[in-house]
């Protein structure tokens, strides 16, 4: 793995025991990030990649075990910090915004209350500091008369202005690498692309790692610097933003990429997942290829596959029994829709 | 908001007349005040002389706004037993019965808040065993069983604490663990239903991963939203250690005016009994109106309509 990386996770698994016995929502996944960097993951709901920030950021829910053969995130081994330690990066050069603004503000503090505690906690104790950094970061996530803002509850606040403040909020101690699950998709859809764009500006301002978890393609396509794509908890292809869309390897990724919508006829924001078929239940012991009952190209042999990526250089890999000739030739034949 | 708690307060005070009009009429139809009055001995001259004297002989609702009349200028007239000022009788013992109250309702919340957030803690652990425990049992004990148990024990066997009056600190301690015994498990229960569910909110998960310290997140961030129901809750409860005192102050002899109300019910003595059910009645519609009040202002949602 490349050296200017911030985040490097090898071999990720989160084991859950529900009561029909042992859940694997996220079974063995790769991913890094290196400073100014964003990765996308993407993939239907259900797929794990909520529980796969949430890992890193070691706020699985308490049931949850979480296991991996690497997790380092800034020279730190995450796997092996104490609570105590992991609380220290959190919030200070970790953050994490999430997918429902409505509900992450407390209901009880003002917006400037909430802003500046992140603040005294991880960078120095002076309100006057962290005040005025919360009016600077309020401005730049384009909330206006940010000053006055700093008195109020969130329950003032609309649900795009909570996901500003969110985004300030997360951005206050100035960290290194950013994680935004879903942070658009409880809101309206012409407050989902403003918000993204603050999202992406800040980003690149602040040269801060990002890993972004979305289900919009569109937005996937321009701010992507690498994207993931997850079905069942595992990567089933990745790869640099380019290369995944031009030459999409994997029939899911292929699938969702069908369903990308198409200028003019399909409404922004539109959630994807029209691929048809149902996620399988990942109780218990599982082997194949978990996409099996939904692909087109299903043979016997998927059934024992191994999850030996195919490589093709430039970092792009898919997990699929076929041969990158054999898709490319479909490509061909299929008369280049994608 | 001023508009609602003069609304409020209006509400209240017609609740107050229709609890006192309610009471006087039902205690003037179900004993004879000048049977009272005259004793045992009195011929029957004797009690119509006393009916026309004290105006007994005039209809119930003239005789309740004569009587309103007065209280509202401070006059609730005079005892019929002890020949004294109902008022002061009142107001020597209504010191008594809200230090009780206080006292019981204070240790209800400081044991209930931590049994229930240690519950909510570690749900369904040893904690929330025993707290649950303590909690059935709070219930499950009739408040006199217990009164008299903590006396046999404390009061008799052990010569801790003195098992009846009300001068010193000492004669407060039991009657405020049996009264306040009594508000623990409904507090308990809500402190741990709601730390239940806070710490599971969205706003709990943003707190850590703020990394703020556990005990920034278990208190500024989940306690606080907690309480404002139990709050609420305790509220009502202040005024059922009030008015419930009755059973406690006589148990213990502690001359509050739940034990000066137990006196009055069996002499009849109805001036006194009139004017301690307007207390009582006044600390539940102030207590509601006060929790509401209490409840806005902890939570901000509320303080803006
Ligand atoms: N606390 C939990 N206990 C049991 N199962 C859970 C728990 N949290 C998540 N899961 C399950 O794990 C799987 C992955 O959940 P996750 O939240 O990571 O999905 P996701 O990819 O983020 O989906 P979405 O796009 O809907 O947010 C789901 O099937 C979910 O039901
Ligand atoms: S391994 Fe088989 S089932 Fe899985 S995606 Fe490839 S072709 Fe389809
Ligand atoms: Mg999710």
């Amino acid at each position: 793995m490349a050296s200017g990386n911030i985040l490097e996770v090898e071999n990720l698994r989160v084991d859950i025991p529900v009561a029909s016995g042992m859940l694997h929502p996220v079974r063995g996944i790769d991913f890094s990030v290196s400073r100014g960097e964003t990765l996308c993951i993407v993939g239907e709901s259900g797929c794990g990649k909520s529980l796969t920030s949430l890992a890193v950021m070691g706020l699985l829910p308490k049931t949850a075990r979480r296991t991996a053969a690497r997790m380092d995130f800034l020279g730190h081994d995450i796997r092996t910090l104490r609570e105590r330690e992991m609380a220290r990066l959190r919030g200070g050069s970790i953050s994490m915004i999430f997918q429902e603004p409505m509900t992450s503000l407390n209901p009880s503090y003002t917006i400037g209350n909430q802003l500046a505690e992140v603040y005294l906690r991880h960078v120095e104790q002076s309100r006057a500091a962290a005040r005025d950094r919360a009016v600077f970061l309020l401005e730049k996530v384009g909330i206006s008369s940010a000053g006055s803002r700093l008195g109020q509850y969130p329950h003032q606040l609309s649900g795009g202005q909570r996901q500003r403040v969110m985004i300030a909020m997360a951005l206050m101690c100035g960290p290194e690498l950013i994680i935004a699950d879903e942070p658009t998709t409880a809101l309206d859809v012409t407050i989902q692309a403003q918000i993204l764009h603050v999202l992406a500006d800040l980003q690149h301002e602040f040269e801060m790692g990002m890993i972004l978890i979305t289900h919009d393609l569109g937005i996937v396509a321009r701010v992507a610097d690498k994207v993931q794509v997850m079905y069942a908890g595992k990567t089933v292809e990745e790869g640099p933003c380019e290369a995944v869309f031009d030459a999409p390897m994997h029939p899911y990724t292929q699938g969702l990429l069908r369903c990308i919508p198409i200028p003019g006829k399909t409404q922004r924001g539109e959630r994807l997942g029209s691929v048809p078929g149902i996620v399988p239940n990942l109780v218990g012991e599982l082997s194949g290829c978990m996409f099996r009952n939904r692909c087109e190209y299903a043979s016997e042999a998927c059934a024992e596959m191994r999850d030996e990526p195919t490589r093709m250089g430039d970092g792009h890999a898919y997990t699929c029994l076929r041969a990158p000739e054999e898709i490319a030739g479909e490509r061909q034949g299929a008369g280049g829709t994608l | 908001m001023p508009a609602y708690t003069l609304k409020r307060t209006f509400v209240a005070f017609l609740i107050l007349i229709v609890v006192s009009g309610l009471t006087f009429s039902l205690s003037h139809l179900s004993a004879d005040p000048a049977l009272t009055i005259g004793g045992e001995q009195a011929s029957e001259e004797d009690i119509q002389a006393i009916r026309k004297l004290y105006g007994f002989d005039r209809p119930v609702h003239v005789q309740y706004f004569d009587w309103l009349g007065r209280a509202l200028s401070g006059d609730f007239g005079e005892s019929y037993h002890y020949k004294q000022r109902v008022f002061d009788m009142v107001s020597e013992r209504i010191g008594r019965t809200m230090l009780l109250g206080t006292l019981a309702i204070l240790f209800a919340l400081v044991v209930s808040i931590p049994l229930g957030t240690l519950a909510a803690m570690w749900p369904n652990s040893i904690v929330d065993r025993v707290a649950l425990f303590i909690a059935v049992l709070g219930q499950a004990l009739p408040t006199f069983w217990f009164a008299l148990m903590m006396i046999i024990v404390f009061g008799v066997w052990w010569r801790w604490l003195p098992i009846s009056g009300h001068t010193q600190w000492a004669n407060y301690v039991m009657p405020t663990i049996a009264l306040g015994y009594y508000a623990t498990p409904a507090l308990m229960r809500l402190t741990r239903a709601g730390m239940i569910e806070v710490l599971a909110s969205d706003y709990i998960r943003t707190a850590r991963a703020k990394g703020l310290s556990p005990g920034s997140v278990l208190f500024k961030h989940a306690l606080r939203n907690a309480i404002i129901p139990v709050v609420a809750l305790a509220a009502v409860w202040f005024g059922f250690m009030l008015g419930g005192s009755i059973v406690i102050e006589t148990i213990f002899n502690l001359k509050g005016i739940g034990w000066l109300s137990y006196d009055a019910l069996l002499r009849s003595d109805l001036p006194v009994v009139q004017a301690i059910v307007l207390v009582f009645a006044s600390f539940y519609v102030v207590l509601t109106l006060l929790a509401d009040l209490l409840n806005a202002y902890l939570d901000p949602r509320i303080s803006v309509r």
